[in-house]
């Protein structure tokens, strides 16, 4: 894993949960959307909320789709599950929230599944990296 | 009858959240490291050959379909029930998908960390 892939990895698991958490904010603030009027929901893209969340979605789907132009997805989708621990910690640390023991518990586990799949090999099956092979490849791993 | 439509939500979500992950793997798989194709083409090059890639444009309609079912339980259901019964249902669908869809070596040690992941997620939510 080089610092640049590293990088990318990293981009996903801060850009994702920020862009989730002002998503939930705008969505609270259109309150309850009617079965019978299920077009209200495009209604909610107008909030100023939505559209900061989806600006930072847009910035950690790049980075995921990169990583997964040299990764595995069941290599990344672990691996930015991390999210969710940035996502705790905000809530914690920024916050200033109430984290209960079983939600540290659920975060350590998190922690161990990163820990388990990051020691494995990135990618498996057959890639098209050979074909840029002829463009140069300054890494090596 | 707004938990059913909240479970449809999730049904929905996860379905269609699954099948765009491993269609836009595959379009990222077959494109090759970005990194490099950004280096030798520029960022426009690489920009034009994802938007010119069927598979991840049909992962984006997917992707598109698992957002609005996602806001559209929100509306119903607080995140804390929306959050992790989709995440963590998506990692195991996905994973499934990658392995028989994308040929990935899913070995013991990725079963393992997907697994991890997923309680992890269940418990946070809590």
């Amino acid at each position: 894993m080089t610092i640049r892939k590293f990088l990318v990895l990293f981009s996903v698991v801060i850009f994702s949960p920020v862009g989730d958490a002002f998503l939930a904010r705008g969505m609270k603030q259109t309150g309850a959307i009617d079965v019978h009027h299920l077009t209200h929901v495009l209604a909610a893209v107008a909030s100023p909320w939505i559209i900061l969340g989806i600006a930072c979605l847009i910035a950690g789907m790049a980075n995921y789709m990169t990583a997964l132009s040299f990764a595995d997805l069941t290599f990344v989708l672990p691996a930015t599950a991390f999210g969710y621990v940035t996502m705790v910690l905000i809530a914690h640390f920024w916050l200033g929230e109430h984290v209960s023991l079983v939600r540290w518990a659920g975060i350590l586990l998190i922690v161990m599944g990163v820990g388990v799949v990051a020691r494995g090999p990135s990618r498996t099956g057959e890639t098209g990296e050979a074909l840029y092979a002829a463009a140069g490849r300054e890494e090596s791993e | 009858m707004r938990t059913l439509y909240t479970w449809v939500c999730i049904f929905i979500t996860v379905v269609a959240a699954s099948a765009g992950d491993v269609l836009i793997a595959l379009a990222m798989r077959r494109i090759g490291d970005l990194g490099v194709l950004r280096r030798s083409r520029g960022l426009s090059a690489v920009i034009m050959r994802v938007l010119s890639s069927g598979a991840f444009l049909t992962g984006i309609a997917f992707m598109a379909i698992a957002f609005f079912s996602n806001l559209m339980g929100l509306s119903w259901a607080d995140l804390s029930l929306m959050g992790p019964a989709t995440a963590s249902l998506t990692f195991i669908v996905s994973a499934l998908g990658a392995k028989f869809f994308l040929g990935e070596d899913v070995d013991r040690r990725r079963w393992l960390a997907t697994i991890f992941v997923c309680a992890g997620v269940l418990l946070v939510a809590h």
